[in-house]
């Protein structure tokens, strides 16, 4: 997305890291690298071990095994209060008994600057997170949003290399939540500084991120960039996370070219790009999934591209820009999802209506 | 008429738990020699009288001073079994802190006796500094019950805060935690100061040649002529009791509200 400030350079290595709590297998092994300037998420349920991750980045949790290495120094021994990074938390932290200023000051206590200086950094970081002129408020009287705001500026004052982000949103209500998405991501480019956020809300990872990583069980599922984790998630279960998914039955009947021939219950036969399956395609038993708006339901005088296929109608949600209708197919017992814009002239349709739904192999995601 | 019933019921317990108590300031400033009604006049003498008596001035300062003392080692060792109680997990806690608490639930008199034979046998002789000693045991598991709240109230990310920004574990300790749990601090000192004040039984079993206050009320009211000075004096404890109280209690609520927390108990 910000191809200027991302480079290859990669400011955060993990090799093979393992974490134990007692008998409890926290991190299984998780290898990866973080790009400098990028927005990394690490995405997941509660309990898959993305927060425990962060905290580990951050210096307050050991490793049980394998490495880490911020800006290409292993981080094994070095205490939380050295490391070159900075932490966002989930509560904020925000130390009650001193003000805004004292608060985004804080840090640079140890560096004995003068007054003026102090003032002047303090300063820019309230005016960088748009709390100009708070510096004098009594921190415990601020909202969520301006505690938010006040804990950034406390960590972007130091200039780390890295900012650890714990589900800094999750306490804030909805529309607030919409507007630091937006302020996060800008704020990120305008620093450059290399983001990684941990959230269990796949939409605030999407809109956020440039690379995404998935994290089921102490382990990362999929790293990838929004657009290609929600086109192309690579197991079912990121498929269910990530969005929703319509799952159909199927069977690989053979290889043509490079394209694996499928029998797709419900739709009929398709053929499916290899590279879809990494691991190789073995004849047998698969399925194969759909999001909700890459099918179309045809409408009177629509034309048809790629294959059809007829369906009943049997629940309708009406969202006002949209309609999701919930289409049985023929030879499928769960019906499946089909989303539709409400565009002028085009009519809701009803419970128990006939239609014809038109598909492309484009749409289809082959699980193997 | 369910309500009558349950308002004169709380009516009488109040009456029965303060009754007496008011009853000390009356026979205080009453002229008669004598406790019992009718009251014979309003005077200050007894007042007046309390100064003249060094032995009850010797035993104020000893009071003060052991209160002093105890409220303060009371309270340090109160803040390190709070604090390792509610950040650290380790073996034998629950039962560590059990015992520690324990003595709230002890008959003191126990606690008194089996501390003294076991000074005699040590050989040390029974100074200021057993009767301290004796007072800190008591007022322990007070301070920890106080501190235990107040670090329990503190957010522990706030810790892990400061170190992220750079600071070490005992410069975060003196800039964050300590702030933070200082009204519960001087709250359990206030609390342990009010507590050693009162004690009598420690007192009695392990004071010296310079007894505690109580310890002289106790020995004076042998003594008809002195009850009404006893009466003047514990008017005076009886107010500074509920002044100390009061304050300690002012510190907690403060220190509840400075956090954004809710308050969960204390004890007024």
């Amino acid at each position: 997305m910000n191809a200027s400030a991302t480079t290859t350079k990669a400011i955060i290595e993990l090799k093979d890291v393992q974490k134990y709590y007692g008998t409890y297998h926290a991190l299984r092994g998780i290898s990866t690298e973080i790009r400098q300037g990028e927005f990394f998420s690490l995405l997941g349920p509660s309990g898959c071990g993305k927060t425990t991750l962060l905290r580990t980045i951050a210096g307050f949790e050991d490793l049980s095994s394998g490495m880490l290495k911020i800006d290409g120094k292993d981080m094994d021994g070095v205490p939380a209060n050295v490391r070159p990074t900075n932490m966002v938390f989930q509560s904020y932290a925000i130390f009650p008994h001193l003000t805004v200023a004292q608060n985004v000051g804080f840090g640079l206590r140890r560096e004995r600057l003068s007054k003026d200086d102090m003032a002047r950094q303090v300063g820019a970081a309230l005016a960088m997170v748009g709390l100009d002129g708070y510096g004098d408020r009594a921190a415990h009287a601020l909202s969520g949003g301006q505690r938010q705001r006040v804990a950034l500026a406390r960590a972007l004052i130091l200039k780390p290399q890295v900012l650890l982000l714990d589900e800094p949103l999750s306490a804030l209500d909805k529309k607030m939540r919409e507007q630091m998405q937006i302020e996060l991501r800008r704020l990120q480019r305008q620093v450059g500084i290399t983001f990684i956020l941990v959230t269990h809300d796949q939409e605030e990872a999407l809109i956020m991120s440039d690379r995404i990583a998935v994290m089921f069980e102490g382990q990362i599922a999929q790293l990838a960039s929004p657009q290609q984790l929600y086109r192309r998630p690579v197991s079912r279960k990121v498929a269910e996370f990530i969005g929703v998914m319509n799952f159909l039955p199927a069977k690989v009947v053979g290889e043509v070219g490079g394209l694996a021939e499928v029998q797709i219950s419900g739709l009929g036969r398709a053929a499916i790009p290899l590279e879809q399956c990494p691991a190789g395609v073995k004849a047998g038993e698969a399925s194969v999934g759909f999001r909700p708006e890459t099918v179309t339901i045809l409408f009177d005088g629509d034309a048809a591209r790629g294959h059809t296929v007829n369906g009943t109608v049997e629940e309708v949600q009406y969202f006002g820009d949209m309609t999701y209708y919930d289409v049985k197919l023929a030879d499928v017992e769960k019906p499946v999802t089909i989303s539709m814009r409400n565009l002028v002239g085009r009519k809701v349709l009803e419970r128990g209506d006939k239609t014809v739904i038109a598909w492309e192999e484009g749409s289809l995601v082959l699980f193997c | 008429m369910k309500s009558g019933w349950l308002r004169g019921y709380a009516i009488g317990y109040l009456l029965f738990l303060y009754a007496p108590i008011f009853l000390l300031p009356l026979f205080a400033f009453n002229e008669g020699k004598i406790i019992a009604f009718p009251l014979t006049g309003f005077s200050l003498k007894w007042f007046q009288e309390m100064a003249t008596i060094p032995e009850l001035r010797n035993a104020f300062w000893n009071s003060l001073r052991i209160a002093v003392a105890a409220s303060l080692i009371a309270t340090t060792l109160g803040v390190f079994a709070a604090r390792a109680s509610t950040r650290y997990k380790f073996r034998g806690k629950g039962a560590a802190m059990g015992l520690i608490m324990l003595p709230l639930v002890l008959p003191d008199i126990i606690l008194a006796i089996s501390l003294l034979v076991v000074l005699l046998q040590l050989g040390i002789p029974l100074t200021m500094w057993t009767v301290i000693l004796g007072h800190v045991l008591v007022c322990i598991p007070f301070t920890i019950a106080i501190l235990n709240s107040a670090f329990l109230s503190l957010d522990r990310s706030l810790e892990e805060a400061a170190i992220d920004l750079g600071e070490t574990r005992f410069s975060t300790f003196r800039l964050v935690t300590l702030p933070l749990v200082m009204p519960g601090v001087i709250s359990s000192l206030l609390i342990a100061f009010t507590i050693s004040l009162d004690e009598f039984i420690t007192s009695f079993f392990l004071t010296g040649a310079n007894p505690t206050l109580p310890v002289y009320i106790f020995s004076q009211f042998r003594y008809p002529a002195k009850v009404p000075v006893i009466m003047a004096l514990g008017t005076l404890l009886v107010l500074s009791s509920i002044l100390l109280l009061a304050i300690a209690e002012y510190f907690r609520r403060r220190g509840v509200r400075r956090q954004g927390g809710k308050d969960t108990g204390g004890f007024l």
